[in-house]
């Protein structure tokens, strides 16, 4: 199943700037993200990378004094084209936050909601499938299926995570993008979803924000080193811990700065 | 350590005495202040009470009344057209016959002539009388027991609102009159009891404060209400939700944001007059008609539901907006299908509470002469209970207090337990409501 590199390539982005009003965030970032791979972002505080992540499904739309420059490109589309509908690409480009996000109605509701308003499933059998298979492959169902209609809030922070990640899948995206998707859990529910990190790149080029370096190495393939707004390194994981080639990057692993 | 005496954890130091001193001190000014607030609170309850239940209560006279043909319907034909041809002078002297029959019933012996006799009875007696004759045309040339209002002197009497020395002065009644009152009462002809029609009754005129009632000018902040409630509501909601979530944050959004707070502020009867000036001078709406006070009241109550939606939007957590967005909502489905919900029990809250304050209204309603008019009909349709000529109570409430006769002073009271009541209500429903919509999750 090896495949040629270039035909492998999901994402990919060309020259990006990003401002803050007059704040440089991102400076001339240039990366190109694999299909089917899990890539960590890490970098200290404020390096941009989460600024950068919601670029590729264009959520930084919604603030009114951010501006993005250059291209980001997902196969071969340049989602910043003016023809492109942030909402469309939204569904393609998945999302799961930092913090559970799920609304505040039942389970099943959480789940259907996208395939709702995309108009994926044609009738409530269809729908049923949907959510179930969404479920299964966020690792949640055993534990929901016979309460869906309880309040998705109700549940823990864990399994609220899972079930916001259930809810991105549903829309049938092909790339997730993860905003620290691990910051608000306690160590088992954030084995929990690591595990399922790795099960979810079977269908999905998974993004991944985190601030745990262990966590980087532990579900990433692929790593890229931000620092204040620069794409310093970006490389296989194995080799970005084990033999940075910029020094930079090996005083932050090394934990000598961030 | 270079201290001397190491000190002990028993006694409390100085500063910590004047600390303790001055949260008790604090405690003291809070508990001094909800108390005084508490006190005022019972001293209004008791005042108004205390003069207003009166109000709910009214004298009545019961009487046979023998319906003579010879006065009604003098040629038997039973010609509703000549029926009503007799005014109510014509039905005077039945009242006057009634009265001596009751007398002579009871014996009771009066020296009082029979005119002064029958002015026992409210001067809207002989109407209500009129007026039964010609829906019941049938009864003329029987006797009928009819219950008539007793004249707001008796009632006051009745009420130790009117003495023996109080009447020194007063040309409407007479100390015989009250021995022949004292006598009727204990008879059991005169007897005191709720007063149903206070409450749905039309205002009367000065001569009859026991007649007026508070009924139609209820119809009419009803209409009012009506009217805020369909264009304040979804036109405050459509605007807070525009300038929140979708306006461009700049200098023009910035600009109506502080005019918006502005407003809030602005003291009501320049609205009436902005009413006065737009809706009846210039657009011609009808003078004193509740559809014009509604939507005065519309643009007094407009910012504060946008402020208080506002509010409750800016409360809904972004994350759930992110989450919408992140799944592929579009900006307004992220609002209409989770932020608006969210925000709905504080929405009601705030539609409620302006609604409630367009209700207790008064200052506008002046200026566009819902004021002094007395309707003597509750509208019978949508159309005519907005567009014909009506009173609201706030206002109905100053017409009363400000008129010569005390019995319509007690009347004001009343008036004001009612409007209470609604304003509780209204309260009470917004509470149960943000309760319930709370409780959802």
């Amino acid at each position: 199943m090896k495949e040629n590199a270039m035909d492998n390539i999901k994402i990919s982005a060309k020259n990006v700037q990003v401002y803050y009003a007059d704040n440089h965030a991102i400076k001339d970032v240039n990366v190109e993200i694999e299909d089917k791979t899990v890539t960590a972002f890490i970098g200290p505080s404020g390096c941009g990378k989460s600024t950068f992540l919601r670029c590729l499904n264009r959520m930084n739309d919604t603030i009114d004094i951010c501006r993005v420059e250059g291209d980001i490109l997902i196969e071969g589309e340049d989602i910043y084209d003016r023809r492109v509908d942030p909402v469309q690409l939204r569904a393609k480009v998945g999302m799961v936050f930092q913090k559970p996000n799920p609304f505040p109605k039942s389970i099943y509701d959480n789940v259907a909601y996208g395939p709702r308003i995309h108009g994926l499933a044609r009738g409530k059998a269809d729908l049923d499938e949907i959510v179930e298979k969404s479920l299964r492959s966020a690792a949640i169902w055993d534990e929901v299926k016979d309460r869906l209609d309880a309040p998705g809030t109700g549940l823990s922070g864990g399994q609220q995570q899972r079930l916001c990640i259930a809810r991105a899948v549903a829309t049938a995206p092909e790339v997730l993008l993860m905003d620290e998707p691990c910051s608000a859990l306690d160590p088992i529910a954030t084995a929990q979803v690591e595990e399922l990190i790795d099960e979810l790149r079977q269908n999905f080029a998974v993004v991944i924000v985190t601030h745990s370096m262990q966590q980087a190495a532990r579900v990433s393939q692929k790593t890229a080193f931000f620092h204040l707004g620069n794409l310093v390194e970006y490389g296989e994981t194995n080799q970005i811990f084990t033999k940075p080639s910029d020094p930079r990057t090996e005083s932050y692993i090394t934990g000598r700065i961030g | 350590m270079s201290d001397p005496v190491k000190p002990s954890l028993l006694t409390l130091d100085a500063r910590t005495k004047k600390r303790n001193m001055a949260e008790t001190r604090f405690r003291m000014y809070g508990l001094a202040a909800i108390g005084t607030g508490l006190a005022m609170l019972v001293l209004l309850l008791v005042t108004i009470f205390g003069n207003g239940l009166g109000a709910f209560q009214q004298t009545f006279v019961t009487l046979n009344v023998p319906l003579l043909e010879s006065k009604l319907d003098k040629k038997g034909e039973r010609d509703l057209a000549k029926i009503k041809k007799v005014s109510t002078f014509g039905y005077a002297p039945l009242l006057s016959q009634a009265m001596e029959d009751a007398l002579a019933e009871n014996g009771i012996d009066s020296d009082l002539k029979a005119k002064k006799q029958a002015a026992l009875l409210s001067k809207s007696a002989a109407a209500d009388l009129r007026n039964f004759v010609i829906a019941n045309t049938d009864k003329i040339g029987e006797t009928v027991e009819f219950t008539f209002l007793a004249n707001s002197r008796v009632d006051g009497y009745l009420k130790n609102r009117v003495t023996r020395t109080s009447i020194a002065d007063d040309k409407s009644i007479n100390a015989e009159q009250l021995d022949l009152v004292d006598e009727l009462v204990a008879a059991g002809v005169i007897k005191k009891r709720f007063n149903i029609s206070f409450i749905t009754g039309a205002d009367a005129s000065d001569q009859r404060p026991e007649a007026a009632g508070m009924g139609v000018a209820m119809m009419g902040s009803f209409f009012m209400m009506l009217v805020v409630l369909a264009l304040a509501l979804p036109i405050g909601v459509a605007a807070s939700i525009y300038l929140e979530e979708f306006a461009p944050k700049n200098w023009i959004t910035d600009i109506i944001e502080v005019n918006i707070s502005n407003l809030a502020a602005v003291p009501s009867i320049v609205f009436g007059i902005l009413g006065l000036a737009v809706f009846i001078n210039y657009m011609h709406l009808p003078q004193s008609a509740p559809l014009v006070g509604g939507l005065v009241l519309t643009l007094m109550t407009l910012p504060t539901i946008i402020i208080s939606t506002r509010a409750s939007l800016k409360s809904v957590p972004p994350s759930i907006r992110d989450a919408a967005l992140g799944v592929g909502a579009s900006k307004m489905q992220s609002v209409f299908h989770h932020v608006l919900p969210l925000a709905a029990p504080g929405i009601l809250t705030g539609t409620i509470i302006g609604l409630a304050q367009a209700l207790g209204e008064t200052a506008p309603l002046l200026l566009i002469g819902m004021i002094g008019f007395i309707a003597s009909n509750a509208p019978d349709s949508v159309a005519s209970g907005l567009l014909y000529p009506n009173s609201a109570m706030p206002a109905q409430i100053y017409e009363w207090a400000k008129r010569a006769d005390p019995a319509f002073y007690e009347r004001a009271w009343g008036g004001i337990i009612i409007l209470l009541a609604f304003l509780i209500t209204m309260n009470t429903i917004a509470v149960l409501l943000r309760r319930r919509f709370e409780r959802r999750w």
